[in-house]
């Protein structure tokens, strides 16, 4: 059974003469035990789905269900089984990190011993802490603990809402390496980020922009969908490599990525890379180097997100 | 030689035994795109908002754009532009009365804001907006208009304090075209990321750790310094051995 089912969800904001349409007929579902990734930016959709999900809004159209519960019928009994940690930090700024805890165990009927094997290792890190004022704590320890309290009564299913936005790479990394645990106990997770080199650690990923899906599949098999070859160019002077590549006919789309540029052309044929490079040649870079490249997640995202330029 | 923009040396703040920035010394040179990366909590807000003359350090010394961080932070502000994810324009005013408002701050004449304001318009293919209310642009539309509201008046240097973040994919890219033309343009840009794939795009860059600037290279400098490929690889090496944590 899917542990979370959307099926051509369609959410508006506004009054009528000044619509928005957040969520554009969106379907996808996520199995039980499945790490689950929504990638997209800012504004595509992604909370809208999630605030759905935990029926805390309802759908102008379509269903939704969580746990096998339908989200505008049975919203009680999801409220039960589902751990939401909102993108915005919202637990009680003024209770202390254990009276948090307490409070979300004590709401849900039960103890912070009962469930206390689920959140260990999390807690340990910031236990030393467990008197201070919630609001006191620094921005990597709120995400422990926002997570501590969505774990506290055993949900089944977990939706965690841009973890890692602004957090820095390392605590990056240590927040996906605690959600692998947690996937390991059999938790369902749907998770969302804007950060595209996190996509490849779910085990399935929707990317979404503008309030549609764009694609559904795992992380490996989303890059094999690039449509056309890609290569990769190098050179010390990287803005003038960007401009000369962009103004070569055959060129589709050239984009900066980290310390190169990804390109592609109209069409996959050897005249256009050695034409390009011919033209390339005869400026001045002493120490160009053109690849071709495995597209990422991000390379595949741009292809779909962007028409080709013109 | 080329000129200095921003001049720092040894320059500390202390929040009681708290010492958030810890004696850093770096230069930035006119017309440079410099990055500075952390973990959050390394000390980059502190270090930015002395450098913008909205704090006054503890001791060591700085200038930016030839001002004392001390004495001339008036002067500071009236030479430089700053831009920030969190906060960048108002979105009850639309999208002209956000240019007139900024550009009437920095000092320009109505006469000034009237031209300047409407060639930005039409840079960023938006002259159709101009009535827009900013809350109704999208963020990618809103982001590369606060850049362009932060250098209006051509400012000696910007601050930019994560730009980019949870921008789309595309505009992140378009944004740096902005910081490329702005750079050629000869104006310094002062930038913090939480993308190692920018930390590439600066011309130098730091990695602020513990309060204290432990790395000051080029991007290839670092990586080979690390013997690492690539910029994520260094700012793991240098951020796991923080002592502080987070925020």
């Amino acid at each position: 059974m899917a542990a979370i089912t959307l099926d051509n969800i369609v959410k508006t904001y506004g009054e009528k003469d000044q619509k928005v349409l957040a969520v554009d007929q969106a379907s996808f579902a996520v199995e039980e035990g499945e790490m689950f990734g929504l990638i997209g930016p800012d504004g595509a959709g992604k909370t809208t789905i999630f605030r759905i999900l935990t029926t805390l809004l309802l759908p102008d159209s379509g269903t939704a269900s969580v746990a096998g519960y339908d989200t505008a019928a049975d919203y009680t009994q999801i409220r039960n089984c589902v751990g939401y940690m909102p993108g915005r930090f919202s637990l009680y700024q003024d209770l202390t990190v254990e009276e948090n805890l307490k409070f979300f165990a004590t709401i849900f009927n039960t103890t912070i011993e009962e469930n206390y094997h689920l959140i260990k290792d999390i807690y340990v890190q910031i236990e030393p802490f467990k008197d201070r004022r919630a609001g006191k704590l620094s921005g990597g320890m709120k995400q422990k603990l926002a997570l501590c309290c969505a774990l506290i009564h055993k949900p089944t299913v977990l939706f965690l809402d841009e973890p890692t936005t602004g957090v820095d790479v390392v605590s990056r990394v240590e927040f996906w390496d605690m959600l692998k645990r947690l996937k390991a106990q059999g938790i369902t997770i749907l998770v969302s980020t804007p950060y595209m080199d996190e996509a490849v650690l779910c085990d399935r990923i929707a990317l979404i922009q503008s309030g549609k899906i764009l694609s559904v599949d795992t992380p490996a098999n989303t890059v094999k969908k690039y449509p056309t070859k890609l290569y990769a160019a190098k050179a010390s002077d990287m803005h003038q490599l960007l401009k000369d590549i962009r103004s070569y006919p055959g060129v589709a789309s050239c984009f900066t990525f980290g310390e190169s540029l990804h390109f592609t052309f109209r069409q996959d044929d050897a005249q256009n890379i050695a034409g390009l490079k011919a033209t390339l040649d005869s400026g001045n870079y002493l120490d160009l180097v053109i690849n071709e490249i495995q597209p990422n997640i991000e390379d595949y995202f741009i292809q779909i997100s962007e028409p080709v330029h013109a | 030689m080329r000129d200095i923009a921003i001049k720092a040396d040894k320059l500390t703040k202390k929040f009681d035994d708290f010492v958030a920035v810890d004696a850093i010394t770096f230069d930035v040179h006119q017309g440079e795109i410099f990055g500075f990366v952390g973990a959050n909590g390394a000390g980059k807000t502190t270090a930015m908002r002395i450098l913008c003359g909205l704090s006054k350090p503890t001791s060591g010394s700085a200038t930016v754009a030839g001002f004392d961080v001390y004495k001339e932070t008036e002067r500071i502000k009236r030479n430089i532009g700053y831009m920030s994810q969190k906060f960048s324009l108002y979105d009850d005013l639309t999208v002209m009365e956000n240019i007139t408002f900024y550009a009437g701050i920095y000092g320009l004449s109505d006469k000034e804001i009237k031209a300047r304001g409407e060639s930005l318009l039409s840079q960023l293919g938006i002259s159709h907006e101009a009535k827009t209310f900013v809350s109704s642009l999208p963020l990618g539309w809103k982001q590369k208009l606060a850049f362009s509201v932060a250098v209006i008046h051509e400012p000696k240097i910007v601050f930019l304090d994560e730009p980019t973040g949870g921008v789309d994919p595309v505009t992140r890219r378009q944004f740096w075209d902005l910081i490329y033309e702005a750079a050629d343009r000869g104006i310094t840009v002062f930038v913090t990321t939480h993308y190692m794939d920018e930390a590439e795009y600066c011309n130098r860059l730091t990695v602020m750790v513990d309060g204290r600037i432990d790395a000051l290279d080029t991007p290839a400098n670092l990586k080979k310094q690390f013997s690492v490929d690539s910029m994520d690889k260094v700012f793991y090496q240098l951020a796991r051995a923080a002592k502080r944590s987070g925020d």
